[in-house]
């Protein structure tokens, strides 16, 4: 029964000595074989080499620091808030008199967890942000073998400090603007 | 003539935003306004049906009235206080169906804005901030304000209340608070116009037991709870009403926990963001029971509080949520699954006793623990 007018009915007749030495067929498998020997490879060397990341890639986050240094949170709990993973946690602390070259405002976390097990990547929390102080970088977490490993701490998000690291902040910053002096945002 | 005004009057019919509803003589557009209930009631930022005398000076509650009364039915010519006028018989008042109400509202928020630090993620009223409410409800969130604002040097009123005069909106409310359910007024608004700012007399302490309730009425985040300073966000701290027998007030509270830590007590509030009465009687509650009472074990908690879905605080509360029946142990017969991480071992927050503390937590209290994760 033609059930298509493109169907081709299977031809089922005996093959000849040649068709039987499958020679003709191996030469062209092999063609394409060596042929692709040459072609550019699909694969790279990973952990040498790495693959550019596209612009709008959400990596591993970031906590940012401003031009002098400081930290940018204020531990406001938006980024928490917009987490649809829940994968944010956070405790503010007030800033006494002598640290205000270490945080921003009045109010700093002094805790400030994700869980990247948990998190998603969707990038609501750089949304959410009413203070530029988190933003998802081009990189993703590294690999391991224990979970707890996953817990990111303030330790492991803070961006290096621009004045006393500068080559590593610049590394951290990657394409981005560093954080403008007065990110004050309109939030009534 | 003198008997007709004896006789109780009649109830006068008043129509808000084409809605006619009944209210005695005397009552003012707002009352009769909140009587409907819903969009149709203006906003109020300074008036406070349980304070004597407060109202009249934030303007938010503006309102067109389009006919006077029955006997002289000709418009206000301009946009009246709503908390301040009172009805007449046959009155057309227009809140939500008028565009001139509406820009008007608009137009008074940003001026309330207008030397309001926009500290919003600092700030602890974030929320439930009535300003910030208004704000977003008008569109007015942002800012045109190019200059530099008016600020007030900090000033410290006592171990239990914080004031931040820089974000005061001058309604008033926490005075007459100071006024009417304490002993001795030792509060009040100083200086006049542009620098008229709320102080304590001579930077006397407020120590009366009742003077806590100015934190709840203050509209915006002028003043706040010291014993709650920047312990958490009010979204993520869970509201539940509980009452304990208190002998100096009604006791009825409602407590801001997380986990079983109780952050905050408030009194509890009604619709329309002002406290709430029982059998008539404004349910203040005084000192003792807002700041000393920081254990679960001192409150009947009575369940949680309702909170309206669309407020920020109901985010992430999962109310009403039916826990599926976990089937591992009968699967298993009767073996737990092993846990490959607890995260309360790893994670290094919720490890201080916030509710413990007296005020803000600062790094001295996280100094023991900083050196752990380097």
């Amino acid at each position: 029964m033609q059930l298509t007018p493109r169907a081709k009915p299977v031809d089922r007749s005996p093959m000849t000595f040649l068709e039987s030495l499958y020679l003709w067929n191996i030469i062209k498998g092999m063609g394409i074989t060596i042929k692709h020997m040459f072609l550019k490879k699909a694969t790279i060397q990973y952990p040498e080499e790495k693959r550019p990341f596209s612009p709008v890639f959400r990596g591993l986050h970031v906590l940012n620091r401003d031009a002098e240094g400081r930290e940018n949170c204020t531990a406001c709990g938006l980024c928490a808030v917009a987490c649809p993973a829940e994968a944010i946690t956070m405790e503010a602390a007030e800033r006494l008199p002598g640290e205000e070259k270490l945080y921003r405002e009045e109010k700093y976390a002094a805790k400030y967890e994700i869980n990247m097990l948990r998190c998603i990547f969707c990038g609501f929390c750089e949304e959410a942000c009413p203070k530029d102080a988190v933003y998802l970088s081009q990189t993703f977490a590294p690999a391991n073998y224990a979970r707890n490993g996953f817990i990111y701490g303030k330790h492991e998000l803070l961006i290096p400090h621009p004045i006393e690291q500068p080559e590593a902040y610049q590394k951290a910053l990657g394409d981005r603007q560093p954080s403008s002096q007065n990110v004050n945002q309109p939030i009534a | 003539m003198a008997d007709e005004i004896k006789k109780a009057p009649a109830p006068l019919k008043v129509t808000i935003d084409n809605i006619t509803v009944e209210v005695p003589a005397g009552t003012t557009i707002l009352k009769a306004a909140r009587q409907i209930g819903g969009e149709v009631t203006p906003p109020a930022m300074c008036y406070y049906s349980k304070l004597e005398g407060s109202g009249g000076k934030c303007r938010t509650c503006l309102v067109e009235v389009a006919a006077g009364s029955t006997a002289d039915p000709r418009p206000m010519p301009k946009l009246v206080a709503s908390c301040r006028t009172n009805v007449m018989d046959g009155m057309v008042v227009k809140n939500i169906t008028s565009e001139r109400v509406q820009e008007a509202r608009a137009g008074v928020v940003e001026f309330l804005l207008l030397n309001h630090p926009l500290d919003c993620p600092v700030c602890d009223q974030a929320g439930e901030c009535h300003l910030q409410d208004l704000g977003y409800q008008h569109g007015k969130e942002g800012t045109r304000y190019q200059f530099e604002r008016r600020t007030f040097e900090k000033e410290d009123i006592g171990p239990k209340i914080q004031l931040h005069m820089n974000r005061c909106i001058l309604c008033y409310r926490c005075t007459y608070v100071a006024d009417q359910l304490t002993d001795c007024r030792v509060h009040g608004v100083l200086d006049r116009g542009d620098h008229a700012n709320i102080s304590t007399h001579i930077s006397k302490a407020i120590d009366s037991n009742f003077s806590g309730n100015m934190i709840d009425v203050c509209p915006v985040g002028a003043l706040t709870d010291k014993t709650f300073r920047f312990k958490n966000r009010v979204w993520f701290t869970k509201p539940v009403d509980a009452h304990r027998d208190c002998p100096e007030c009604c006791g009825k509270v409602t407590l801001w926990q997380r986990g079983d830590e109780v952050l905050r007590v408030t009194a509890r509030k009604d619709e329309w963001g002002e406290i709430q009465s029982y059998d008539g009687k404004p349910g203040w509650i005084c000192n003792t029971c807002r700041f000393e009472k920081k254990a679960a074990a001192d409150w009947v908690i009575e369940g949680p509080t309702v909170v309206n879905r669309h407020s920020v605080i109901s985010q992430g509360h999962y109310q009403g949520m039916q826990m599926p029946k976990e089937t591992i142990q009968d699967v298993m017969s009767g073996l737990n699954p092993r846990l490959l991480m607890d995260i309360h071992d790893i994670s290094e927050v919720n490890k201080i006793e916030l509710s413990q503390l007296p005020g803000a937590a600062t790094s001295a209290n996280y100094k023991n623990e900083s050196t752990k994760s380097e």
